[in-house]
């Protein structure tokens, strides 16, 4: 949960000062998690074509004073500024979180969810069924996918199109494919129901968990810290207009 | 006792249009008694739309019947106050294996049942473990379902009854969607538990080779039971099955027209092994 915190503060923060005690937190969060440095690295290779792309983006196509200009391309100062700020965005976007991609299980995410907004429930949100929702959807995205992709070969070889024309024709072309994924989608909700159903599931209460979110004093020192950070941040941002 | 007993049991589907008035019924068990003991092996078998799913449903109590009752160990499915024993008694596990893990893990998933019945933690974790160990899928334990095979899938989901620690289980027609191998896997660790674990089985199946090794087999027909009895004698009725729009085993039928044809050969010859032993008897 604290990603997501972290992830919405990032996209607060609009100047270079902002970044300071994101990095700090960053580094507090990394020692904390225990990921080996080399694996953050290595995640990291994976988006330097796109970290490398927007920066490019920015650089060429933010307008102001130019500094430096070729053919038709030209590089102003602001470009340089939002590339360099992008890039540092980007970056804390992305260890943050693979740091939690790496440490955290989507069923821990969701139980972690379920916890922390337990005290919902008193106000009758029905937190444990929207954490069961959320993890449900989880398991069967790779399987709707690979379900889209067939209906997709499906619908071609019955000479469905759906790579030419414009943009209307391209959003009708999608109607064959979309609405049997509708209707497999629903017959697998029908199913997984029946199925939960069997195996007695009958709502969050009375339930145990065979993994217990247990909180160590790790746990407690994240939470601070996390703290901490938001108010360095909100401070900063309603400091410096 | 009888682990599982129906009686006079009816099932109707009615379809309303949308003012509630009732357009057309399906009738699609109906008036089937049968019983089933403790430690059996049963296969039920029947054509698309003979009602085999149907009847499946009414013993986990996910369908009430229209008619008649039904008993799991005792008890009746149509009080309220037995649904949840009566589903971690007969565990059901369902054709199409991706739609009934709700785990991303493996042991997650098997561990649901068990969560649901409020068992204790430490306690989950021993069933767990035991059931991925008895379907033979303890080394996938930490795997994702999507990487799994259709039939290491079937068998997590075999697992996850099983962590309930039922006395039978119900399977629909869990070998449909696999390969040959995939249904060998399956149908190999159902027997085993079946023998092993004592747990009565009730195995509903389009393959025939799959119930040979069944204590007894019902052949369904449009809702009723039209034959009953051992794979014996359930395969010397070639033509009767036939009738059903059922086939037998190849080797069964290669058997049967021999014998037509006027050799000396017994009835409801299940294997290849038994064909080419009576065969050399013959000579
Ligand atoms: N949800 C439903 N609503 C209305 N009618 C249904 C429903 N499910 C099944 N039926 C009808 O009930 C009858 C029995 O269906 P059932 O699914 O029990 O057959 P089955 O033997 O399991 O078939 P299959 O081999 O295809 O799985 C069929 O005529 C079917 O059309
Ligand atoms: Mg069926």
């Amino acid at each position: 949960m604290g990603t997501l915190i972290f992830l919405v503060s990032l996209f607060i923060t609009k100047n270079y000062i902002g970044y300071i005690p994101a990095l700090i937190f960053l580094a507090a969060v990394v020692k904390i998690s225990k990921v080996p440095f080399k694996f953050i690295v290595k995640g990291m290779k994976a988006i330097v074509f796109l970290l490398s792309l927007s920066v490019l983006c920015n650089l060429f196509l933010t307008p102001g004073e130019p500094l430096v200009s070729f053919w038709k391309l030209s590089i102003s100062r602001e470009g340089i500024k939002t590339a360099v700020f992008m890039a540092i965005r980007l970056t804390f976007l992305i260890i943050g979180s693979s740091i939690m991609t790496l440490t955290t299980t989507p069923n821990q995410l969701t139980d972690g969810l379920e916890k922390g907004l337990g005290f919902m429930k008193v106000i009758k949100v029905p937190v444990h069924e929207i954490a069961m929702m959320m993890s449900i959807a989880l398991r069967f995205i790779p399987i709707l996918t690979e379900e889209t992709d067939k209906i997709m070969k499906a619908q071609m070889a019955r000479g469905a199109d759906f790579e030419s024309g414009n943009i209307i024709k391209k959003i009708k072309s999608l109607i064959p494919l979309l609405v049997p994924l509708f209707i497999s989608a629903f017959r697998r909700a029908n199913d997984l129901a029946m199925a939960m159903e069997a195996r007695g599931y009958r709502g969050g209460d009375g339930r145990t968990k065979m993994k217990p979110l247990k909180y160590h004093g790790n746990d407690a020192v994240a939470y601070i810290i996390l703290l901490l950070y938001l108010a360095v941040i909100i401070a900063l941002r309603v400091l410096i207009k | 006792m009888e682990i599982v007993k129906t009686e006079k049991l009816t099932f109707e589907y009615i379809r309303r249009d949308e003012n509630d008035n009732v357009e057309g019924i399906t009738t699609a068990v109906d008036n089937v008694s049968l019983s089933v003991k403790p430690g059996e092996f049963i296969a039920i078998l029947g054509h698309n739309g003979s009602g085999k799913s149907t009847l499946a449903k009414t013993i986990n109590a996910i369908l009430h019947p229209t008619e008649g009752t039904v008993w799991v160990d005792g008890m009746d499915t149509m009080d309220e106050s037995n649904l949840w024993n009566i589903r971690n008694t007969a565990g059901m596990v369902f054709q199409n294996p991706d739609n009934q893990i709700i785990g991303q893990v493996v042991e997650e998933d098997v561990g649901f049942g068990p969560e649901n019945m409020g068992v204790p933690s430490e306690e989950i974790w021993k069933r767990v473990e035991e059931s991925l160990k008895m379907v033979g899928m303890y080394d996938y334990r930490k795997a994702s379902p999507n990487r799994l095979s259709g039939g290491q899938k079937q068998r997590v989901s075999i697992a996850g009854v099983l962590a309930m620690r039922p006395k039978c289980i119900v399977l629909d027609e869990p070998t449909a969607m696999l390969d040959p191998i995939g249904r060998r896997e399956v149908i190999n660790a159902v027997h085993e538990l079946n023998i092993k674990e004592g747990i009565t089985v009730i195995l509903i199946t389009h393959y025939m080779d799959e119930i040979v090794n069944a204590d007894r087999v019902f052949v369904m027909d449009s809702g009723h039971i039209e034959m009953e009895g051992t794979p014996r004698e359930i395969f010397s009725r070639v033509d009767e099955l036939k009738e059903l729009r059922l086939s037998v085993p190849q080797v069964t039928e290669v058997a049967y027209e021999l014998r037509k044809k006027g050799l000396s050969l017994p009835f409801g010859i299940l294997t290849i092994d038994e064909l080419v032993e009576s065969l050399n008897k013959c000579r």
